[in-house]
């Protein structure tokens, strides 16, 4: 071993702490890298593998009745590969055992066979035979919530006809890997279920012989997507079409592509940010290193070493130091990776997700924290080489000081000399000051970071269901209802309040930005599901013009007095112009207002509802269930405290377990920094210190030198992190937004405080072993070494 | 010399061993030695006599591995740190070959430093005053020469009224005529305040200045010579 690779060991030994606490740093970032970035990988793969196995389609569209012989001019259009209709319908279904009605919709598959396009793929069982007019294919979710196999009935109302329906099998389809009801936020397995029976025997139920009322279609490669929607709307017309989408609009792949889209952001934005705070832990140190060897550095180039051997012997030193961090974040992140890639196949239904360790990744999250550390320290090692050796050799001069504005205070006068010495180094070696400042304000930061959102989800929720969703039922019809079914509504037992509400699908659109989504017409002050602005108080809907969310005026690119273009998807399907009055905040959703009366108006309709928000006395509402599900309109009850529930649950599974991971990772990294931080100073005052306990201060009036100087420095590092660590947290909340999710942004006084505290506690902790070292302090060998 | 002075330190068979790596350094062998009220020793010998590590012993700085030293009633040998700080505060001035100044302190405040917490010390000015500083009080060590440096350094040693001063290689890192004016301030203290001092050299020359030249071989006292006549440290030359 050569002398300097052996000089490299044991520096890297002497300075083991440091060099954990860094490499600790770079873990969490190229754990959060390789976990993000492994789980994309993971995900996208299923999905390409499944969507090119089982013939996703490329294009959707849904009519309301036309017949089957149009098949063969779609199949002629220009672009259009491959063609397949099908029926489509929701259904109400009772399932043995659960006591509640459940939601489905049901798809026809032409008979015996597998479709050509979005084929199934089975779990278990099999398709139903032309002998089995009744059977059913599950998809997996709904069947393993109610734990339903094949062979097992269950009932469905089919056009308000009761069927009994036998599983045949279960699986899985390319087009509903993410399952969620329609006007759902979270996926719900019991009360929603997707199946599919053979065409016949639907076309007969539905009366749709020789018709269809969806369309699933393929591109030829080149076609232009728009171009093929907008020749096949036009043929569609006269047949009630909803107008046709891409895979954009698709729900499921919308879905998932908002979740590769987070996950980008978890592996790229985060990470960002750990290994940008260890490529600054590692430049201070390798300063520290470098300045304190600077004879040694001397020494060598007097020898003859060259410029480029002592920067390599540097780097190596920080590239070490990457590399032991690397390691470290990758068994770790290939050790939660697997726990995440489960997750997300609880929530995403692929034939198999698989998470596969990918050793390119590692190596270029490790190559990424190595440009990072060495963008960090090339200044250290520049300045290793500038030197001349002759000067180098020479023992500095002491530095010059001079009182500064503290000290022309009055404050001076009663401040020890050891406190002395501690503002005068700071002020003195202003930029070192700066710097270790930033550095504990960056932990700082960090814990804002890791902390914050447990109050923002909670503060999501109580938003959600105490300022907007106020409501205890949710019923939602099978269609438009005269108004006065509320007078109806309101008489039933336990019944307290009643209102309605018109939802109708809409493509908004406004230049080349649309988005499909639905508009809810609500009474001029709901009550019940109330509007909020961004101080959360109520809003009243102005009596013209629509009010949407925030985040989708943003995406649309809309203020308010824009005007846009509103095509509605249902009945006589008109394309409107309308104003944007006003913006409003909500954190979940993506929803468009408009007042009731002018929705119906607007579609052409009577007062009409389709669907109505109930608030009861809690006791016991089995009464009005039963009387509410006999009633034939009622297409779903859904309990508000469920919703919240499963929200909550949903939040605890997915965000708030990261989270928590990134809360723990983002402490170490606050003690290393802190830490790191106490151990220069330590370093930089040995013999300054030694000295003191020379001319007969105590341990502990030595020890306040070390502590005092921790201890200020965070104290002033602390509202410059709560600074930094706002600013973090809205990064990082603007970059996870998604159409189901905004956090809303707030910091309770609870987050600033624990980030002081846990600050405050690493300084402590440092301090103290800082104070150990003191102890071990050779006082004659400090004195010696000049 | 008075006729039987009082001895301040007195050691008996002193041993020192410490390890370097696998090898064990024997720095003292067995030395025996009185220090006298008001004297001013210097302590002889060629580097690696252990000179140092005897001074370092005397001055509560270092512990013994064998033998006794004791200064007045208190055992220094097997003392506790709380014991050795607060001997080093109340008793002893050190003034080291590198000055050890503060460099964020001016001439005053490191002075301070040492009063502060002494019982009873003179004021950071009078200490200057007697070594010739009271010009430069205000002035950080990085503006002032090594000479200057060292004599705040004895300034500060000596600002607490110690009952003895230490010194080791004071003028080892100076040319010999600020060197002189350094022995000259030793020597002036030594006399006016009556402040027992030891003065550690490899330089024969200074040892004329001494009441008694100490010479240490190999880890013992080898020799003990008293000068009848003691020159003054303008007369010494190097």
């Amino acid at each position: 071993m050569s002398p300097l690779t052996l000089k490299l060991w044991r520096d890297l030994r002497s300075f083991r702490g440091q060099v954990l606490a860094i490499a600790v740093v770079i873990a969490t970032g190229v754990m959060i890298m390789i976990l993000g970035a492994a789980s994309l990988e993971a995900v996208s793969k299923a999905q390409q593998r499944f969507y090119d196995s089982h013939q996703f389609a490329q294009l959707f569209s849904h009519v309301s009745r036309a017949p089957e012989h149009l098949l063969p001019r779609i199949q002629a259009m220009d672009g259009v590969s491959q063609v397949e209709s099908l029926l489509r319908t929701p259904v109400r279904m009772a399932v043995p055992g659960y006591d509640k009605p459940v939601r489905g919709l049901l798809l026809s598959l032409p008979d015996g066979q597998q479709p050509r396009l979005n084929r199934l793929h089975l779990r278990e069982g099999s398709l139903p035979d032309r002998a089995q007019p009744y059977g059913v294919v599950l998809n997996e979710p709904f069947a393993e919530a109610h734990g339903l196999r094949s062979g097992d009935t269950l009932t469905a109302i089919i056009e308000g006809r009761e069927q009994q329906l036998v599983v045949t099998g279960i699986g899985l389809s390319p087009e509903f890997i993410y399952q969620i009801g329609p006007a759902d936020i979270l996926p719900d397995y019991r009360d929603y279920g997707v199946l599919w029976m053979n065409r016949s025997t639907l076309a007969r139920a539905l009366d749709m012989q020789g018709a269809f009322n969806s369309l699933a279609l393929t591109l030829q490669l080149g076609a232009v997507e728009q171009d093929v929607i907008a020749a096949l709307d036009q043929l569609l017309e006269p047949y009630g079409t909803a107008g046709a989408f891409g895979r954009d609009d698709q729900v499921s792949h919308h879905f998932l592509t908002e979740e590769k889209k987070q996950l980008q952001v978890t592996a790229t934005v985060l990470p960002a940010i750990f290994l940008g705070v260890s490529a600054f832990l590692l430049s201070v140190l390798m300063g520290r290193i470098v300045r304190t060897q600077r004879q040694q550095v001397a020494v060598l180039k007097a020898f003859g070493y060259a410029n480029g051997s002592i920067v390599w012997h540097y780097a190596q030193f920080t590239l070490l130091v990457v590399v032991l961090g690397g390691l470290l974040g990758t068994v770790l992140g290939a050790w939660f990776a697997d726990g995440l890639v489960a997750l997300y196949a609880e929530y995403f239904r692929f034939p198999d997700l698989r998470y596969q360790f990918q050793p390119r990744l590692a190596v270029l999250a490790m190559a990424i924290a190595a440009l990072a550390a060495m963008a960090g320290t090339g200044r250290a090692l520049w300045q290793a080489v500038q030197q001349q050796p002759a000067e180098a050799m020479r023992p500095p001069a002491p530095e010059r000081f001079s009182p500064g504005w503290l000290e022309r205070s009055a404050l001076a006068r009663v401040i020890s000399q050891p406190s002395r010495i501690i503002l005068r180094n700071l002020t003195r070696h202003r930029t070192k000051a700066v710097l270790s400042i930033l550095g504990i304000a960056l932990s700082v930061g960090l814990l804002v970071l890791g902390s914050y959102q447990w109050a923002s989800v909670k503060k999501l929720v109580d938003i959600q269901y105490r300022l907007i969703h106020t409501m205890d039922l949710h019923l939602s019809f099978t269609g438009p209802v005269p108004e006065r079914a509320l007078a109806e509504l309101r008489s039933l037992p336990g019944v307290q309040y009643v209102e309605g509400y018109r939802s109708v699908p809409v493509r908004l659109v406004n230049g080349t930005r649309q988005y499909l989504t639905g508009i809810q017409g609500l009474e001029p002050e709901p009550q019940l599901r109330r509007l909020i602005d961004s101080q959360h108080q109520p809003v009243a809907l102005p009596t013209e013009g629509m009010v949407m969310t925030h985040y989708l005026a943003d995406y649309l690119g809309l203020a308010a007095g824009d005007s846009l273009e509103v095509q509605v998807m249902d009945g006589a399907q008109p394309r409107l112009t309308m104003t944007l009055a006003r913006v409003i905040e909500e954190p979940v959703g993506v929803g468009v207002y408009l007042e009731r009366r002018q929705l119906n108006r607007l579609l052409g309709e009577g007062p009409a509802i389709n669907g109505a928000w109930l608030m009861v006395d809690g006791e016991d509402s089995t009464a009005l269930f039963e009387r509410l599900w006999q009633m034939p309109k009622v297409a779903a009850i859904g309990h508000i405290r469920e919703a919240r529930e499963k929200l909550t649950a949903y939040l605890d599974d997915t965000m708030l377990v990261f989270m928590g991971v990134l809360l723990l990772l983002a402490a170490a990294s606050a003690f290393a920094v802190v830490f790191n931080n106490a151990r220069i100073a330590f370093a930089e005052r040995a013999r300054e210190l030694a000295t003191l306990r020379v001319l007969g201060l105590s341990q502990r009036e030595v020890g306040w030198v070390v502590m005092g100087e921790i201890l200020l420095l965070t104290l002033l590092a602390i509202p410059v992190g709560w600074l930094l660590g706002v600013g973090f947290a809205l990064l990082v909340a603007e970059a996870l937004s998604t159409d189901m999710f905004r956090l809303p942004v707030i910091f309770t006084p609870q987050v600033f405080a624990f980030a002081a505290l846990g600050v405050l506690l690493a300084a402590l902790l440092s301090g103290l072993l800082m104070l150990r070292h003191l102890r071990r302090l050779d006082m004659v060998g400090a004195l010696k070494t000049e | 010399m008075a006729v039987q002075p009082e001895a301040i330190f007195v050691s008996r068979n002193l041993t020192k061993q410490y390890t370097m790596g696998e090898v064990t350094i024997h720095a003292l062998r067995g030395v025996d030695l009185e220090l006298y009220a008001g004297e001013l020793v210097v302590l002889l010998g060629a580097s690696g006599s252990g000179k140092s590590t005897l001074l370092n012993i005397l001055g509560g700085l270092d512990a013994a591995t064998g033998g006794d030293v004791r200064y007045r009633d208190l055992q220094l040998t097997g003392a506790s740190d709380r014991v050795l700080t607060r001997f080093r505060r109340d008793h002893v001035g050190f003034v080291f070959q590198f000055y050890n100044l503060i460099p964020s302190l001016t001439a005053r405040e490191n002075i301070a430093v040492v009063t502060d917490i002494a019982p009873d010390p003179m004021t950071p000015e009078e200490a200057l005053a007697l070594v010739g500083l009271e010009n430069r009080m205000d002035h950080f060590p990085a503006q002032l020469s090594g000479g200057e440096q060292q004599r705040v350094a004895i300034a500060r040693a000596i600002a607490k009224r110690p009952a003895v001063l230490l010194c080791d290689e004071p003028t080892g890192a100076l040319d010999s005529r600020t060197g002189i004016k350094v022995l000259e301030v030793i020597r002036h203290i030594n006399e006016t305040l009556g402040t027992t001092t030891a003065v550690i050299t490899h330089n024969e020359v200074i040892g004329q200045m001494a009441h008694r030249v100490i010479r240490l071989s190999d880890g013992r006292v080898s020799e003990v010579h008293e000068n009848s006549q003691r020159l003054s440290p303008a007369e010494l030359h190097w």
